[in-house]
């Protein structure tokens, strides 16, 4: 074992050198008054073409997808390179929804997806269970950048013996954080992600090349990991998939892209770019990022074929594997190199944290404080409001991490992907049709949100030895089927949230209960920059249409 | 499913629709498809056909996109 002295000088200094540019990122292009949530929270509507493609690549691939999923491949092998078909999903997915939140959002000066269902559907009620539905998702999504950075500083050897000593460089770093994304919004992301995806690039680049010439080519690699898998009891891992775990990897792509594009971050970053053209071109640059991301995955294998072991778990006999990328480095890189690895994963840890952060304090502002406890408040209150509430979200974060045992937000992760599909039906079908009604829209929602939550509790992880919440692989028997086969929870339930809707629409209709208000135009969905409808004074959420 | 629409008269263009937009459909349904890619051989640089084919399937995702993004710019008549 080397010390690592060399890894943690490399790491505090790049470290130090993205803090600095969090500050200054409040004067790049420099807003005229701060004291606005299109400025704060969106950086002003006006990302063009390469910074947004820094920014969503920083927002969508974050450090815990980083170290998971080649933990994942580790451990179970072929499952968990579902991570490239569903990042390829995806983008087409944008390509044809998210566009027509832009433009609808862009033309009513939206911020958040539940001020445009609270518009499209006349109603606050329906637009607080979705702002609700996506803090509940982000809050967890944010404590685990921080089983990332965590990962990384273990490896280095920072750790203490007491709860706070342990925990110090974590909460200096969040604080650190808070602080400039207090100050700058989303611009310091913005900026940040320049140095992390730059860094995240060389690395893997430089992590495939050198890799395999050390272990013997990816040949090598590959057997070696189908020896393990052989040698293993586990049925369901191998460098192949099984009949059985077909189903569940393809529904999981389906339902992670879905989920993906629901989530408050992934539509804050989108509606801060500035016209359709930007994010047009952005879906067919962005894919880039899913061949870095299957490239690390990757990395899981080489893992095993020089044979790393991961470091212990918090809790007595558990293994962390989401250590076994950064021992890989550890292992295989000179120091200075390996602190640079390590200062990649940290600080993209930083991007996706703040840009989350922002998305919670923005729904929360716009659809909770906004709509019930200030009815109104001025955009610097709103501004205000959201700044901080976004220092709330991260100490919030940090206490999970801090005081709580790491499962635990990764259970709570894992539960916020199924939860924040339930928003599908009113959030992304929204954007195509008012049909459904706005109480069936509710009451598929709390249907499936019960399911999701029953299914969860049903799935035991006999690897952690937990009866509950084990995963998000339904088996298909529990339904009654004769079958080993399993599916994922989230896209049942989505399904059955849509089905609930569409028979309650019928009963609400022949009922003839009131549909409200459409706030939105059709031709709002096709709005561009320079539309002369656009009124950037206009708040949004009050806005009814006059056609 | 849309409501009909309320073209203004001198709205140039206000539709997303184009037949070019079916293209999209490849990258999301192609990936799905498991059996086109389940197996081991053939090896490309040692890298199992589970793994290159799903790679070669960034590719489709990038060539759908760009096309479909260049056939249905503004000012070019579908």
């Amino acid at each position: 074992m080397r010390d690592h002295i060399t890894e943690i000088v490399v790491f505090t200094l790049l470290f130090l050198l993205v803090s600095g540019m969090g500050f200054v990122a409040a004067r790049w292009r420099a807003p005229k008054d701060m004291a606005h949530l299109d400025e704060w929270g969106l950086g002003g509507r006006n990302f063009g073409g390469w910074i947004t493609w820094f920014l969503v690549g920083g927002d969508l691939y974050t450090a815990y997808t980083f170290v998971a999923v080649p933990a994942l491949i580790f451990g179970a092998g072929a499952a968990g390179f579902f991570a490239v078909p569903y990042t390829i999903i995806i983008y087409p997915m944008f390509f044809l929804i998210l566009i027509r939140l832009w433009s609808v959002s862009h033309r009513h000066g939206f911020v958040t997806p539940a001020d445009f269902v609270r518009s499209r559907f006349d109603s606050p009620t329906l637009a607080l269970v979705v702002a609700i539905t996506g803090i509940v998702a982000t809050m967890p999504y944010i404590a685990l950048q921080l089983v990332g950075i965590e990962a990384v500083l273990k490896t280095m050897g920072v750790t203490g013996d007491s709860l706070l000593a342990r925990h110090a460089p974590i909460i200096i770093a969040f604080a650190i954080l808070a602080a400039y994304t207090y100050q700058s919004g989303l611009r310091a992301p913005a900026l940040i992600a320049f140095v992390k995806d730059a860094l995240i690039y060389i690395v893997i680049l430089v992590a495939v090349i050198y890799l395999p010439t050390k272990l013997g080519g990816w040949g090598s690699i590959f057997d070696a990991a189908e020896a393990k898998f052989t040698a293993s009891p586990n049925a369901n891992d191998g460098i192949t998939l099984n009949a059985n775990n077909q189903i569940q990897y393809v529904t999981l792509a389906l339902g992670s892209a879905l989920a993906l594009f629901l989530y408050p971050h992934s539509i804050t970053g989108v509606l801060a770019s500035k016209n359709r053209t930007v994010i047009k071109r952005n879906m067919s640059a962005l894919p880039a990022y899913s061949f870095l991301l299957g490239l690390l995955a990757l990395l899981g294998y080489a893992a095993i074929a020089s044979n790393v072991k991961p470091l212990p778990g918090a809790t007595q006999g558990t293994v962390d594997s989401n250590t076994v990328v950064p021992l890989l480095f550890d292992m295989q890189f000179p120091a200075w190199f390996a602190g640079v690895a390590f200062a990649a994963i940290g600080i993209g840890a930083l991007v996706p944290a703040a840009i989350m952060s922002i998305a919670a304090a923005n729904l929360f502002t716009r659809n909770i404080y906004k709509e019930y406890l200030r009815k109104n408040a001025s955009h610097a209150d709103e501004a205000r409001v959201s700044k901080i509430t976004s220092l709330v979200v991260k100490v919030g974060a940090v206490a999970c991490i801090v005081f709580l045992d790491p499962q635990f937000s990764i259970d709570l992760q894992l539960i916020g992907g199924v939860i924040i599909l339930q928003t599908a039906p009113a959030v992304a079908l929204g954007l195509f049709t008012r049909w459904l009604h706005r109480g069936a829209l509710i009451a598929g929602w709390v249907a499936g949100m019960g399911l999701s939550m029953w299914m969860l509790w049903q799935i035991p992880n006999p690897a952690t030895k937990r009866a509950h919440f084990g995963g998000s692989a339904f088996p298909l028997s529990e339904f009654g089927f004769d079958t080993k086969r399993t599916i994922y929870v989230g896209f049942v339930t989505v399904l059955v949230n849509l089905l609930i809707a569409v028979i309650v629409t019928l009963i609400l209709r022949a009922a003839k209960t009131p549909a409200g208000v459409d706030g939105t135009r059709q031709d709002d969905y096709f709005a561009d920059e320079g539309d002369p409808r656009v009124d950037r004074d206009l708040t949004a959420v009050e806005t009814p249409s006059s056609t | 499913m849309a409501e009909p629409e309320t073209r203004e008269p001198d709205a140039r263009r206000r539709t997303d629709r184009s037949p070019w937009n079916w293209l999209l459909l490849l990258p999301i349904v192609v990936p799905v498809l498991t059996f086109i890619y389940n197996r081991d051989e053939p090896r490309l640089f040692g890298f199992p056909a589970f793994y290159w084919i799903q790679f070669l399937f960034i590719l489709l995702g990038v060539g759908t996109t760009t096309i479909v993004y260049q056939m249905t710019k503004r000012g070019r008549r579908p």
